[in-house]
């Protein structure tokens, strides 16, 4: 059995006709259970590698395969696949104006048919594990960055997703906030959730990614595990970004 | 103060003149009504429409599929019904209603109701339009990375939002369309502003209709922005 669940292959991405390539040709994979983070200086296209796995960015070349099928093929229905695959965003996105319980029930109820009552059962089960039940009724502006994350990643998780994207889930929040958000990320990975990272937290990456890949300018420059990445770099531009961030 | 009095009740009711005011009161307000609904439609419709090409044309020509040609083709249906419309006055386009493509017509106020439909809905279609625009992409990516498709992350995420945003435009809109319904007269269709013209004509007295209509006029326009005043400390109060 095939224990990939997501093979990028001679992934490319331009923009004004070929003049900025964001990203020019990524093959790698994720297995099933793993957590990747994804490192690399800004601009170096990693955003951009982790939004095209649930294709919001529409690659110009190359193939993505979640589960065995082939997601950039014109007749595939995007919205099955991405029911699978939860996203967290760097701005939560939150939908302003529903409360905490319709911003995590609106999905499961229009999408998988739940009914109203075993989605919010469901939605307060993991309101509790990240310890905001008592803001249920709450409306995302009365809640802190950090709490609004924390929620954010709920809300996708109540699609019970088989893979969780997290596009830079800490870069907009308060130092004393990017901790709790932090946490929650930990114990996802703890349950054996498959998780692709992208994030400047290298804490974070060194502890609990199974693998790290580090790019730049569009391409995957070096991968390997925490240990590999962060004690023994071996190019000259991954041990340049290195000295560059504190760990 | 007795000869004032004298006056009114030779304009509005010696021979029932009054009940003329009444038929043009309601007519007025079905025209409006009616108008108003025929254009929010549209205008949901044609900003959907428009604000979908404009966001995805590029992502849907590196698709490719029929998909982007038959939106390229509607969108350019839509540009030219906002053109057309917004190009030529409503007086015109309600002769042209009524003269040319409803000939056969009996009842003027079903014409007006589809003309000034018609007319609101391509200033209806801008502003929703703009309120779709204005809502961050972040909200659509959310959405579809949920996994709903494009149109039930608008029915359920944007197009919600985008009502709030643009709630006192479209007031205005309406406000302004209610007035526009005054012309209404060139068809045969007596309303408010025909038959206190009418009543006018008869009894030779202008004071008194004119501002009569005015005042009515006055009194329906503020009764909608306290109604939509309301409604929008009702929203908003949703988010605090």
């Amino acid at each position: 059995m095939n224990d990939n669940i997501i093979e990028v292959k001679g992934l490319k991405k331009h923009y004004t006709g070929g003049a900025v390539r964001a990203l020019d040709g990524i093959d790698c994979e994720i297995r099933r259970g793993e957590v990747v983070v994804i490192v690399g200086p800004s601009g170096s296209g990693k955003s951009t590698l982790l939004r095209s796995l649930n294709l919001l960015e529409v690659p110009t070349e190359g193939q993505i395969l979640f589960n065995g099928a082939d997601i950039t093929a014109p007749k595939t229905n995007i919205n099955k696949h991405r029911q699978k695959m939860g996203m967290v965003f760097q701005h939560f996105n939150l939908f302003p104006n529903m409360n905490i319980i319709k911003n995590m029930t609106l999905a499961p109820t229009k999408i998988l048919g739940k009914s109203e009552a075993d989605a919010e059962k469901q939605a307060e089960e993991l309101l509790v594990k990240v310890g905001l039940v008592d803001r249920k009724e709450a409306y995302p502006s009365q809640l802190s960055g950090g709490q609004k994350q924390r929620i954010a990643i709920v809300r996708a998780l109540c699609m019970e997703p088989e893979v969780m994207l997290f596009d830079e889930p800490t870069s907009a929040l308060d130092p004393e906030m990017v901790g709790e958000v932090l946490d929650v990320m930990q114990d996802l990975a703890k349950q054996g959730m498959t998780m692709v990272v992208v994030t400047h937290e290298m804490g974070f990456a060194k502890e609990v990614a199974d693998r790290v890949i580090f790019m730049d300018e569009g391409v995957i420059i070096e991968e390997g595990t925490p240990d590999d990445i962060f004690n023994n770099p071996q190019s000259e531009r991954l041990k340049s970004f290195l000295s560059k961030v504190l760990i | 103060m007795t000869e004032f009095i004298e006056e009114l009740k030779f304009v509005f009711l010696d021979d029932n003149r009054y009940k003329l005011l009444v038929e043009g009161f309601f007519n007025t307000l079905k025209i409006t009504a009616g108008a108003l609904l025929i254009g929010v439609v549209i205008g949901i419709v044609v900003a959907a429409i428009r604000s979908s090409y404009d966001k995805n044309k590029e992502t849907m020509k590196l698709r490719g599929g029929i998909g982007y040609r038959v939106l390229a083709v509607i969108n350019a249906i839509c540009k030219v019904y906002l053109t057309v419309i917004r190009g030529t006055p409503v007086v015109v386009q309600l002769m042209i209603c009524y003269f040319i493509v409803f000939v056969s017509a009996q009842d003027g106020v079903p014409v007006a109701i589809f003309a000034f439909g018609i007319n609101s809905g391509a200033y209806v279609a801008e502003i929703f339009r703009a309120g779709i625009m204005s809502i961050d992409n972040g909200q659509f990516e959310a959405g579809r990375s949920l996994g709903f498709n494009y149109f039930q992350t608008m029915r359920y995420i944007i197009i919600p939002q985008m009502f709030k945003a643009v709630l006192p435009t479209l007031c205005n809109e309406f406000i302004a369309l209610i007035k526009e319904t005054s012309v209404a007269g060139y068809v045969g269709v007596s309303d408010l502003t025909k038959s206190g013209n009418v009543i006018a004509g008869r009894t030779f007295e202008y004071f008194i209709p004119l501002l009569t209509v005015a005042a009515i006029y006055l009194i329906i326009v503020s009764l909608l922005t306290s109604l939509v005043g309301k409604l929008e400390r009702r929203l908003r109060k949703s988010e605090r």
